[in-house]
């Protein structure tokens, strides 16, 4: 079936299976930050961005995103440096397979909540597993992140 | 020191930060064939007929293979050192099926509608037999796991595959018996740990090419390169020097990637077809056919004189191997080992083990490597043993730790030459307050918070066996090229190893470029496990650093027309002792680059006589809900003592995230099998792993002791941090409900059950 899709910006047409995921449409056009970590929608190493909000890849279907826009780490370089820089100075990203689907939720997190506690971080973000880190660094580096966001630096 | 000891980011980092492509998968070439495996549907079978014609006929496939096709040549799968003490128990594809998911057939196509089609059109007759499944029937069971004749061990390890033994053996230190007559308390218990899977983010993948010059090129997400190189000649019957293995970033491996699990297929396809291949496992794969840790029962005796001095400890470890032997002979001996040498006082050792042959899934290596399953074992009768002696499990260790100076007969009669875990167990109680949360306190909400307690330790290396070596060149303008061949599979060595460079050479760490795995181009290293890398490969680098020092020297006074006696180096020039001329860096190395002067490159490799181990205590604190058994993790704290610490973000985190894996493993990571022998959570769904809201809060900090035979003073970091939790958990769930647990995963419904048996008797 015919589809066209706005990734990152770019308007892409396309012929595809009724039954591929935006998970694989989005890397056939060369966006690798989104992995497939599992098949049960349970890792959060997919999560892209569907018209601005978070969503697991490997759960929707590429049709789904017709005439919509889709998100990807690639789309968001400057934003993922931003973030990124605390997470390395925390040493936190690790092997860093699921660093990219894990920032993409927490610059949408960043959008959506204002001034989030401890607990309301780990709950929206307990989606993203990680098997490194034991996520004390992440946390640390993400409120560092909201810390200097919110001085407006 | 300037850059050792210090929070240095990787060098990695911003390039995993920004998703770039980087791994296995993002790299491979698109016309790769799509690689894919039928799976046995049972756990002991033979294969009596198979039929592949339709399933060739499918459009787009490329080769169906089956074992007619592939080299009959039994190997291990055990990335470890040649000749390898896991038996050469495994063929790529055989006609004798050992457990449920063991390769039928290799199925390679053009994409994965064909692929997934014709896995289906394969035509096999299967000669069903009763399976062997309860590893504690194993030893001398009529059914046989590996009956065939061409089994066989390179390494006396003990194996008898008529007897379904990968392994057995003993060790023992005085007289257990007569010294267990002469003590005043005695406990003795067995314990039950499960089969884990490492769950690392990336599951196992690998692509395969001919290169330019008609070799095979195998690119994979392994910790061991050159062992893959070695294992995968061995298993196709090709030279050696016919294959090259590079290894890119990997998504963590926790010893998963110690095992060569998806190489050997895709490899295969490629010198069939002569195509670039690929194959990645799916994470239900990953789960059924990986590499987990072994499933043990361990029966643990320990006693001690009436003050509480342990005397003499006693441990038999029963392993199942599973159906193959990966590293089923030497996680074993670390049950004992590194165990029972955190106590080097007693007079008395003893540990025998058997490691046997089941129908489920064959074992590997997973971050500490059997010490874990002991540590959880004897720490747990340990904590006994302070209940019996009505004494705190702090005071009590506080008694009999090792300390430094002491011979740990138990640890291969090795001095232990550095060990602060005095000061560990000092700052832990300090840190979480234990004088006043021991051992509990009830909340009044029918809930109970109560605290624990555990030692461990590890080893750094396999003590003259594990070999590291690194190449540095000097370039132009006087920048370094580190070689490394040792992998960084996230745990940052690249970047550690560049530290311990950087220091040597009195020079930004920006001045050093690494690069990593490729074994055509790589100085020789076994690769990354057994906690080697920064105490092996790190002294490897300081030596290397010393050589090209040397060449630096020698041709800053070539070129001041001077004697090397006159002239010294600092980092960024080498200038004459009477400070009247210099060269710089970056003058010599170009003048390296031109007729006269000399090349510029040293490499030292380096192995240990030892294994010096890096000590930690861990504390935990929790709520049990005494009505459901659900145990919260309030605050867990570990202090190690890694040695010098190389890099302080870097072993935290480390030492954070193998408190969460352990914390997972503790309460409820557990590979559960049907009575058929085919494994029931194969997802992320079922077989459920520590999210940010398990884990409580995880505190770290270092008592450093100072390792002399170690670069910088460092031990190791990797493993040992996920000793702790389970037996530290078990103990604060003791302290709160009185309950002994001796099975692993201690779940909400164990507890729950366990108190309610409690309260009828």
């Amino acid at each position: 079936m015919e589809i066209k899709v706005k990734i990152n910006g770019k308007v892409y047409q396309d012929n595809i299976d009724a039954d591929m995921l935006l998970l694989d449409y989005v890397r056939s056009k060369g966006c690798y930050s989104a992995k497939r970590g599992c098949e049960t929608a349970n890792c959060g190493l997919c999560t892209v961005w569907l018209e601005g909000k978070p969503v697991l890849s490997c759960s929707v279907l590429a049709m789904k995103a017709n005439n919509k826009e889709v998100t990807t780490l690639e789309g968001l370089e400057e934003e993922a440096k931003e973030f990124g820089a605390f997470l390395a100075d925390e040493g936190a990203e690790q092997c860093g397979f699921c660093s990219p689907g894990f920032i993409m939720n927490v610059l949408a997190m960043k959008n959506e909540l204002e001034n989030p506690t401890e607990e309301e971080i780990k709950e929206y973000l307990s989606g993203n597993l990680c098997r490194c880190t034991g996520y004390m660094g992440q946390l640390r580096a993400i409120k560092k992140y909201l810390e200097q966001k919110s001085k407006g630096e | 020191m300037r850059v050792v000891n210090k929070p240095i980011r990787k060098k990695d980092a911003m390039m995993l930060v920004t998703g770039k492509p980087v791994y296995t998968q993002d790299i491979a070439p698109k016309d790769c064939l799509v690689v894919k495996l039928l799976r046995s549907p049972h756990a002991n079978a033979f294969i009596e007929d198979i039929n592949t014609t339709i399933a060739m006929k499918v459009p787009g496939i490329e080769c169906v293979l089956t074992y007619k096709d592939i080299p009959q040549k039994r190997f291990t799968m055990a990335g470890q050192s040649y000749p390898e003490p896991s038996p050469y128990d495994h063929l790529i594809l055989d006609k004798h099926l050992r457990c449920c998911g063991d390769p039928v057939a290799i199925v390679a196509g053009e994409n994965e509608k064909a692929v997934d089609r014709a896995l289906k059109l394969i035509k096999v007759k299967y000669d069903v037999r009763e399976p062997l499944l309860d590893f504690t029937k194993a030893k001398d069971n009529e059914i046989l796991v590996h009956p065939e004749e061409d089994f066989k061990a390179l390494c006396d390890v003990g194996a008898d595959n008529k007897r379904n033994l990968c392994s057995t053996g003993n060790f023992s230190y005085g007289d257990v018996n007569a010294e267990f007559e002469k003590c005043a308390h005695i406990v003795e218990r067995t314990y039950h740990t499960k089969a884990n899977s490492q769950a690392m983010m990336e599951t196992f993948r690998t692509y395969t090419h001919m290169d330019l010059y008609g070799r095979l090129n195998i690119v994979s997400s392994t910790q061991v390169p050159f062992h893959v190189r070695r294992i995968l000649a061995n298993a196709l019957d090709i030279p050696k020097s016919q294959i090259r293995v590079i290894k890119p970033r990997i998504g963590g491996g926790f010893g998963a990637k110690q095992s060569v699990v998806s190489e050997v297929f895709p490899a295969v396809v490629t010198i069939k077809t002569g195509k670039p291949a690929m194959m990645i496992f799916s994470r239900s794969e990953s789960m059924t056919n990986g590499s987990p840790r072994h499933e043990m029962q361990i029966r643990v005796k320990v006693g001690s004189d009436e003050n509480g001095v342990i005397k003499a400890i006693d441990m038999y470890t029963l392993s199942n191997a599973g159906a193959y032997g990966e590293h089923g002979p030497t996680t074993v001996g670390l049950t004992g080992h590194k165990s029972m040498s955190l106590y080097a006082g007693a007079n008395a050792y003893n540990f025998d083990y058997d490691v046997v042959y089941t129908n489920t899934m064959g074992g590997g290596a997973y971050r500490g490597y059997g010490a874990t399953q002991g540590i959880f074992a004897l720490e747990s009768a340990v904590n006994e043993l302070a209940l019996k002696l009505n004494m705190d499990p702090v005071k009590l260790r506080e008694k009999n730790m090792t300390a430094e100076g002491q011979v740990m007969e138990s640890y291969y009669g090795e001095l232990c030459a550095s060990c602060a875990l005095d000061r560990c167990m000092e700052k832990a109680k300090e840190m979480i307050g234990w004088d006043e949360k021991y051992p509990c306190k009830d909340m009044g909400n029918g809930k109970v918070r109560s605290v624990g307690v555990a030692m461990a330790m590890q080893g750094s290396g396999i003590s003259n066996v594990d070999v590291g070596a690194v190449e540095i060149k000097l370039n132009d303008d006087g920048f370094y090229t580190l070689m490394i061949g040792a992998s960084d599979m996230g745990t940052g060595c690249d970047t550690i190893l560049a530290q311990m460079a950087a220091e040597c050479l009195e020079c930004d760490i920006d001045n050093i470029i690494v690069n990593g795995v490729d074994t055509d181009q790589s100085p020789y290293d076994t690769g990354s496990y057994a906690s080697s890398t920064t105490y092996i490969t790190g002294m490897a680098v300081v030596k290397t650093c010393e050589k090209i020092r040397q060449q630096i020297l020698a041709e800053g006074a070539r070129l001041l027309k001077t004697e090397v006696e006159n002239v010294d180096f600092d980092g960024q020039k080498v200038y004459t002792l009477d400070n009247s001329s210099s060269v710089t860096l970056s003058e010599i190395g170009y003048s390296s680059y031109v007729a006269g002067g000399g090349c510029i490159t040293a490499s030292e490799s380096n192995f240990s006589p030892v294994s010096p181990p890096p000590f930690m205590v861990g504390m935990v604190e929790l709520e049990i809900d005494k009505l459901t058994g659900q145990v919260e993790i309030i605050d867990y704290v570990a202090v190690v003592d890694c040695g010098t610490v190389v890099n302080t973000n870097l072993a935290r985190v480390q030492t954070e995230g193998g408190i969460a894996q352990g914390i997972g493993m503790a309460l409820y990571e557990d590979i559960q099998y049907t009575k058929e022998g085919r494994m029931i959570n194969n997802s992320f769904m079922q077989y459920k792993i520590p999210t940010r809201l398990d884990v409580g809060k995880i505190r770290v900090e270092f008592e450093s002791s100072y390792e002399p035979t170690g670069p910088f003073g460092a031990k190791s970091i990797g493993e040992i941090v996920i000793n702790t939790p389970s037996p530290a958990i078990s103990n604060a769930i003791c302290n709160a409900t009185g309950l002994i647990m001796t099975e692993l995963p201690m779940t909400a419904e164990k507890i729950a059950m366990g108190i309610l048996e409690n309260e009828k008797n």
